[in-house]
């Protein structure tokens, strides 16, 4: 074999007395697709961020084409051709989409900035991503996906020989992942060595050529992935066997009787038009679609976080109208925004702090109650295993699926009767998903009520009692039963088929149970 | 945490058992190392007089910086305070010498410093959350144009009073203690508690933090900046009370001169994020002494006054380095 692009040699890293990663060692050849699979915690965005030059290793070495490098960082990194898309946005939000894609390497004419060249080459990639955002908005202004396809951007400015995905693909619909594989694939095509994680099993089998697999800190696999199915590798990551990741359905879900929630005529200017559903308690309604279709805006919307321009919204039968979020929690709604980091989470605070964020009055008896917020975030701990070194650490140091589940344990707390869930889980492992499945119908069967919006169709399918194909702001059709399945969803998503218009065909059965 | 504070060691388990935080340790030993120095460098700093009155002199700007430490965590800045204090003090004297019964006059008068300081602290607070200009700005803005309506007001000539009962307020003992130190003490227990074990200065921090995360988990965002203010206003007021009442007299140009910067430095040294989101009182408390010790120490040694400010912005910058170096 000639000499490998990149090698690592006993690559360990610990925090203070943590230890995260030990004897990594491996080598990776150019024009390899590297898939680095693991649950949350297990060190693979650490490793990543090591290879980058962002975290120096505690012990062992990189050597890249032969040559050590004990020191890489991130300047360093690039100019070797490294580049690498974290798990966390990594864009300044008040700057417009062009100077974030070329952030630290502008263009420049004489002594002065070439902005004419640098928003042209920047629409020319993002037209070749397939994305149409205008070069000159602010980063603030983007959603989640299109902040994701700017950065995917940045990455291909430079000629980059190892490109690094750090889960590119939880907030992206299937439609763009399909763009960003392509990308990616041309890329390799070219001999560029991509090193990718995720926690979309399938995403994995296609597109690498070779696995990484690590568990607490540790390389338990490194084979090819050719002759692997899905199965082999999650039980590979969790050192057990899965069971199905949905749990059943119900027989035949409660539509009877008042809603929980009532949406009629909803209206947003320029963003959502004559938006008409219910959820009944002990159901979960999908809500899937494009990205910008408009499902984030219709959360926000009910949660009073967005004024609405027409239409009424029903808690209960009773027609309500929030001004903030705080009116929605007291009538028992609560919002999982999919901008974990942004909307979410404060990162410096605590673990007992975050969990505790929106029920702090439970904890309050003149003071707050400390001694109950601990034990309180431990029994979440517990309940869906989050894994933390110190529950007085700050949030912004678990891994990105640990904070989901800390963001999960938030919403819990205040025992809220209507879910809205926005990508609910997103960057969660697969075991870690199961989990939060399971608790999706448990909470259903307790007699609350779930919206799911979700990009993964696989989980719109396999969780949603019925589906809202929601499509430039308006509802493209109500799906149910059977008819939730991958060919309707997209048909209805794009704008193929309009209601009422479809051609009566029988769709095969599928039922969730796919890992 | 810090790498470092995950190194549990026996000594920095207990001070996570006592109501100190670890994030105070670092200038709680700059405290104690500085009054050891102090101690040896002049014979008469242990004196008790000399300790009492630089307590004394370190409660006006700490009872202000207290209020800042509010404002500053969660995620503004006031600079107006000490042309805040020149234009409460001069409403203090005005009150004063307009009634006539002299315990009538000083009760209004405590009161009409506190409300007073609460509503140019409102005013601020209004201009920040209404009319959407950042902090900085308006308390630029407004830290000129309350020292120009204290000037105005008293054709910028020092103001007395000759009521007999007022100088007892500041100028009072109780239990050896002069009354601004237990004031400012006493201010420091209570905003502790209101920040630390309320639901209250839990939003504070969370909106310091990230005020997006603050507004989706329904915490009223523009409310908790305004109480912020307000706090910082009250707090001007009381210092106000404490320092007028010592000399019986205020001077509209004097008067606060500079004390914005003695209570961000308070503050900032005391180990509280500049960009908000997280701080202590007792890092503030600790920050105002380590600054009146420093004054006190360059006066009893007979270093030139010119020199003063030299030492006090080589102790910020160092604070603020070492606390550079512990963050992630
Ligand atoms: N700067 C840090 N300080 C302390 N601990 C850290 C730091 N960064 C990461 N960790 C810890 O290291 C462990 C591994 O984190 P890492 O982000 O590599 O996980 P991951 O495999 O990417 O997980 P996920 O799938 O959830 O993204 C976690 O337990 C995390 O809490
Ligand atoms: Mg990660």
């Amino acid at each position: 074999m000639a000499e490998p692009l990149l090698r690592l040699e006993g690559i360990g890293k610990s925090f203070g007395p943590v230890t995260v990663l030990e004897g990594i060692t491996l080598d990776i050849a150019q024009g390899e697709v590297l898939g680095v699979l693991g649950e949350n915690g297990a060190g693979k965005s650490t490793l990543l961020k090591i290879i980058s030059g962002i975290y120096t290793p505690s012990t062992g070495r990189i050597l890249i084409d032969g040559q050590p490098f004990a020191a890489l960082d991130p300047i360093g990194a690039r100019r070797l051709g490294i580049a690498m898309i974290p798990q966390e946005f990594n864009l300044v939000a008040s700057l417009k989409v062009y100077e974030n894609v070329f952030l630290g390497q502008e263009l420049r004419r004489g002594g002065f900035l070439d902005h004419a060249r640098m928003r042209e080459q920047t629409r020319k990639l993002l037209d070749s991503l397939e994305v149409h955002l205008d070069p000159n908005q602010t980063i603030e202004r983007l959603s989640v996906a299109q902040k994701q396809m700017v950065e995917v951007a940045r990455v291909l400015v430079n000629d980059a020989r190892i490109v690094i995905l750090d889960e590119p693909t939880t907030v992206l619909t299937s439609h763009e992942t399909a763009v960003l594989f392509r990308v990616v694939k041309a890329l390799v095509a070219r001999g560029v060595t991509v090193l990718f994680i995720s926690h979309k099993l399938k995403e994995v089998r296609e597109l690498c050529d070779r696995l990484l697999i690590l568990r607490d800190g540790q390389l338990v696999e490194h084979c090819a992935v050719a002759g692997m199915n899905e199965e082999a590798m999650a039980r590979k990551m969790v050192g057990r066997e899965l069971s199905r990741i949905f749990p059943d359905k119900p027989e035949a879900p409660v539509t009877r009787g008042t809603p929980a929630l009532e949406v009629r005529g909803l209206c947003l200017t320029n963003v959502l038009h004559d938006i008409d559903f219910a959820v009944h308690r002990g159901e979960v309604l999908g809500l899937a679609g494009l990205v910008g279709a408009g499902r984030t805006e219709i959360a926000e919307t009910l949660m009073g976080l967005r004024r609405r321009s027409a239409g009424e919204i029903l808690v209960d039968g009773e027609p309500v109208a929030f001004t903030s979020p705080r009116q929605a929690h007291a009538r028992g709604l609560a919002y999982l925004s999919e901008d974990r980091q942004g909307k979410g989470l404060q990162l410096s605070f605590n673990v007992m702090q975050n969990v505790t964020d929106l029920s702090l009055a439970r904890y309050v008896r003149g003071l707050i109650r400390h001694g109950q917020e601990r034990r309180r975030a431990e029994e979440y701990q517990a309940r869906l295993s989050i894994k933390a070194a110190h529950l007085t650490a700050p949030v912004g140091l678990l891994s990105g699926g640990n904070q989901q589940k800390v963001y999960f344990a938030k919403l819990l707390d205040i025992e809220p009767e209507i879910l809205l869930l926005d990508e609910p889980t997103r960057g969660i492992d697969i075991s870690a998903k199961q989990q939060i499945y399971r608790l999706i119908r448990e909470l259903t069967a307790q007699g609350k009520a779930v919206v799911v919006i979700s990009s993964e169709l696989e989980e719109i399918i396999g969780l949603a009692d019925r589906t809202l194909v929601i499509r430039q702001g308006r509802v493209a059709a109500t799906l149910e039963g059977d008819d939730i399945n991958e060919e309707c969803i997209m048909l209805y998503a794009a704008g193929a088929w309009e209601a009422g218009t479809e051609p009566a065909t029988a769709h095969e059965p599928s039922q969730g149970a796919r890992p | 945490m810090s790498p470092l504070s995950q190194r549990t060691t026996p000594l920095a388990q207990r001070f996570r058992n006592l109501p100190i935080s670890g994030a105070i340790l670092a200038p709680l030993l700059a405290l104690i190392v500085l009054f050891v120095i102090s101690s040896l460098a002049s014979e008469y700093f242990l004196n008790t007089r000399n300790l009492s009155n630089v307590l004394r002199q370190v409660s006006y700007t700490g009872i202000i910086a207290i209020g800042m430490t509010f404002v500053i965590i969660a995620g503004g800045i006031d600079l107006s305070v000490g042309s805040m204090l020149a234009l409460v003090g001069v409403v203090v004297l005005y009150v004063l010498n307009t009634i006539t019964d002299p315990f009538q006059a000083v009760i209004l008068a405590m009161l009409a410093a506190l409300v007073g300081g609460a509503l140019l602290g409102l005013f601020n607070g209004l201009l920040v959350t209404r009319g959407r200009i950042a902090a900085f700005v308006v308390t630029l803005a407004t830290m000129s144009i309350f020292r120009s309506l204290a000037l105005y007001f008293t054709d910028a000539a020092e103001v007395s009073t000759r009521n007999p009962l007022f100088q007892g307020v500041g100028g009072g003992f109780v239990l050896g203690l002069p009354i601004p130190v237990w004031t400012f003490f006493a201010l420091a227990v209570v905003s502790h508690v209101v920040l630390f074990h309320t639901a209250y200065g839990r939003h504070v921090c969370a909106v310091g933090a990230n005020a997006q995360v603050a507004r989706y988990s329904g915490i009223r965002v523009e409310r908790v900046v305004l109480s912020t203010f307000l706090i910082a206003g009250v707090c001007v007021g009381l210092s106000a009370i404490m320092l007028t009442s010592r000399l019986n007299s205020v001077s509209p140009s004097d008067a606060g001169y500079f004390f914005e910067l003695d209570a961000i430095a308070a503050v900032v040294i005391g180990g509280t994020a500049l960009s908000g989101g997280r701080g202590t009182v007792w890092g503030t408390v600790i920050g105002a002494l380590i600054l009146g010790i420093i004054n006190n120490m360059l006066n009893l040694t007979g270093v030139s006054p010119y020199l003063q400010g030299l030492v006090k912005g080589a102790v910020i910058l160092l604070a603020v380095l070492l606390q550079y170096k512990r963050a992630p």
